[in-house]
């Protein structure tokens, strides 16, 4: 690593003779003008009894509850500052104020020439309810995605099998709860079966489904099938893990 | 799954190694064959190769490209589209041996007075039969003489002659090679039309949905019919050839929907309710069977064409699909069930009687019916279970002795097995290339062919002539 070159200034016996000499010289100067004596001035008249000024502002002049705004007044020629709701102030002055109602506030300024007033209004205002966009309650269609759960089959079969029987029970008991929601259940299959006969096992999927529903209690009129078979696979790779994927009954919310 | 088709192959067969008496030029001899094969049963679960080359000799026909006639500039290309599938139509007929261009004479005849027979009855072209012609264009015709010969009868070797006259076009050249080419397999197949200008129907996804498309049995004129804009399937071409019935996603659900060719729009038919699917034409063109889930489980039902006078077929626990009317008959249909766990074929009387299972085992769908009546094809994985499932072949079935014969062997998915008209050609689709493809063969297995590249391509159904 390089060293960084400092550098070495000498102070020279010559310099500091030469600080010494002015700075000597100045104190000489200085000792000369305390020499020089002033005029007495002569008694002040004695002032006319002047009348008081007073002003007083707010800002903000618009709060809401919580909110604080800055009281400021001014006054001249008063002995006496007083602000109705505070009491006695000084003659100018600011102060922070958080009222929780729409407040007057009256300033009084008495001095010998007279009495001033002054006042100003600070209003406070109620807030606005919460906007809807930030937190909006969940729609039917919200509640529908959130709750309802498919139907996954075995393969070939459209039976409802045992763990299964969960999701179909808290599905009927969702749909149950809002009556006014119509779906469909769409009958999905794995594309490891024909085409034709697929569409046919999709069908009794979407059936069995709707099945179990209404005799959980879910009025039929509410319910649409539609067999997709293998037309519309969710997943497209080639194991169990997607076959499994693919054979299902799948809700869509009807709007 | 690749070791079970290596299991064991079996290179002579009592049935078709033995002379099969009268060396008959004809599909008749060809189906005798095949169901000899089948009613062996103990080569039934074998990889056979059968077919019309073991045990019947072909006509081996010469075809020396067709001669131009006229200095038309159009004459070349038009004259090499008319040599291209006129060749390949007979090549593909199953009914000759096309003899190899190079044994054929440096002279090549383009009119009768230029044969001359012993240069193509002796070796090395040893050809039985010979096929020439030219093709000129003037005046605005395409114009094309052509001639089949017998070169082993000297005295009277002319069997055909034929003059073409139309439009110089692709498309016009095209239809004459392939009027020509089924002139000569009408003679020399046993008196069965040829197919070349038989039409296949069939899905494909091309144009950003699935659409029923149609083309020329060689591939080639491929153009969309339907523009439904959803999902449309299993199209099925009515006997006369004016009307495509198929299924397609409507508003209401799975609709039976028909589409008329010479209009070139749809033409009302009525919606049932529920699942609608899989359309099928009697042979006389009167009904149409199809499944419906109108009634909860998906059935077989049968309506007129008209879509009027619905009846179910077939009842209990399905579900049924894929119908198909025995072609000869017209009295019985083939369908799909899984009413006993996996889908298996069964075969019943077009009232719902008499219901026979003809598959044993596995998972057997989409049944074919030929047009002779005596067989079925089907797409089968006989092995199957979760964790070794087997690939999905097509297979053809002796209905009466329900024996069976594998005809592909070659991986990919194969489905949809579908007849020529003329009993001996079958179109079906496979994965084989890697995605769904339109696939043709010999009823045999033999002449295995692509016919689609483009896209994603299903469900094959040929016209019915």
């Amino acid at each position: 690593m390089k060293r960084n070159n400092v550098k070495n200034i000498d102070l020279k016996p010559q310099t500091l003779k030469t600080l010494a000499t002015v700075t000597a010289l100045g104190a000489v100067l200085m000792l000369g003008a305390c020499h020089k004596k002033a005029a007495p001035p002569p008694p002040p008249p004695p002032p006319p009894a002047a009348s008081p000024t007073a002003a007083i502002s707010v800002s903000p002049d618009t709060i809401q509850p919580g909110q604080s705004a800055t009281l400021t007044w001014q006054t001249s020629n008063a002995t006496d500052v007083s602000i109705d709701g505070i009491g006695a102030v000084q003659p100018s002055g600011s102060q922070s104020v958080n009222p929780t109602d729409s407040t007057t506030y009256h300033l009084v300024a008495k001095g010998s020439g007279g009495t001033q007033e002054a006042s100003t209004r600070l209003t406070v205002t109620q807030p606005p309810p919460p906007t809807q966009a930030v937190t909006p309650s969940p729609t039917d269609e919200d509640l529908f995605g959130r709750n309802v759960q498919d139907v996954y089959f075995d393969y070939d079969k459209s039976n409802i099998r045992g763990d299964q029987q969960t999701s179909v029970q808290g599905d009927a008991q969702f749909l149950n709860q809002h009556p006014n929601i119509s779906f469909t259940i769409e009958g999905h299959c794995d594309d490891r079966g024909s085409t034709e006969y697929n569409l046919a096992l999709g069908d009794q999927r979407a059936s069995s489904v709707k099945s179990a529903l209404t005799g959980a209690g879910v009025n039929a009129s509410r319910i649409k099938t539609i067999s997709y078979g293998k037309e519309k696979p969710f997943c497209l790779e080639d194991n169990e893990a997607c076959w499994q994927q693919n054979r299902r009954g799948h809700f869509v919310y009807q709007k | 799954m690749d070791d079970r088709h290596k299991q064991r192959q079996v290179p002579h067969f009592p049935g078709i190694s033995a002379p099969t008496g009268a060396r008959l030029l004809s599909a008749l001899s060809f189906l005798i064959l095949l169901s000899s094969v089948l009613l062996a049963p103990s080569f039934a679960q074998d990889w056979v190769r059968t077919g019309s080359g073991l045990g019947v000799e072909k006509a081996r026909l010469a075809v020396p490209d067709f001669k131009p006639a006229s200095a038309d500039p159009q004459n070349a290309a038009l004259l090499k589209t008319f040599n291209d599938t006129f060749w390949n139509d007979l090549d593909n007929s199953g009914v000759v041996e096309l003899v190899s261009k190079s044994f054929y004479p440096l002279q090549v005849p383009g009119q009768p007075a230029e044969v001359t027979s012993n240069l193509w009855s002796a070796p090395p072209p040893n050809a039985a039969m010979l096929a020439f012609g030219n093709l000129g264009v003037a005046g605005g015709k395409v114009t094309v003489q052509g001639w089949l010969y017998d070169v082993k009868n000297t005295a009277s070797p002319q069997i055909l002659g034929k003059q073409y006259t139309d439009v110089p076009t692709d498309d016009a050249t095209r239809l004459i090679a392939h009027k020509f080419a089924d002139e000569i397999i009408f003679r020399l197949g046993g008196g069965i039309p040829g197919i070349a200008e038989s039409k296949l129907y069939f899905v494909s996804d091309r144009s950003g949905h699935k659409e029923v498309w149609a083309m020329d049995y060689d591939g080639s004129n491929q153009h969309q019919i339907t523009h439904q804009g959803s999902i449309s399937l299993s199209p099925r071409i009515s006997p006369d050839g004016s009307r495509l019935a198929f299924s397609s996603l409507t508003k209401s659900g799975w609709d039976i929907l028909m589409f008329s060719l010479d209009l070139n729009r749809l033409i009302s038919f009525p919606r049932f309710g529920g699942t609608n699917l899989s359309p099928a034409w009697s042979a006389d063109g009167t009904s149409l069977a199809f499944s419906s889930s109108r009634s909860g489980d998906s059935q077989i039902y049968v309506c007129d064409a008209s879509g009027n006078n619905l009846r179910r077929i077939t009842a209990g626990k399905g579900p049924d699909v894929s119908p198909v009317w025995n072609r000869k008959t017209g009295a019985q249909v083939a369908f799909v069930s899984g009413s006993t766990g996996l889908p298996q074929v069964y075969t019943m009387e077009a009232d719902g009687t008499n219901q026979q299972r003809m598959t044993d085992q596995g998972y057997a769908v989409s049944p074919g019916w030929s047009p002779n009546g005596q067989f079925l094809t089907l797409a089968w994985i006989r092995k199957y279970g979760p964790g070794e499932p087997g690939s999905s072949d097509i297979y053809l079935m002796d209905i009466a002795s329900k024996q069976w014969v594998q005809l592909t062997h070659d991986g990919g998915r194969n489905d949809f097995p579908s007849w020529a008209p003329d009993g001996r050609h079958i179109v079906f689709q496979s994965s084989r290339s890697g995605k769904e493809e339109i696939w043709m063969m010999l009823a045999d297995g033999t002449k295995l062919h692509q016919l689609t590249f483009t896209g994603r391509n299903t469900q094959p159904n040929w016209s019915w002539k």
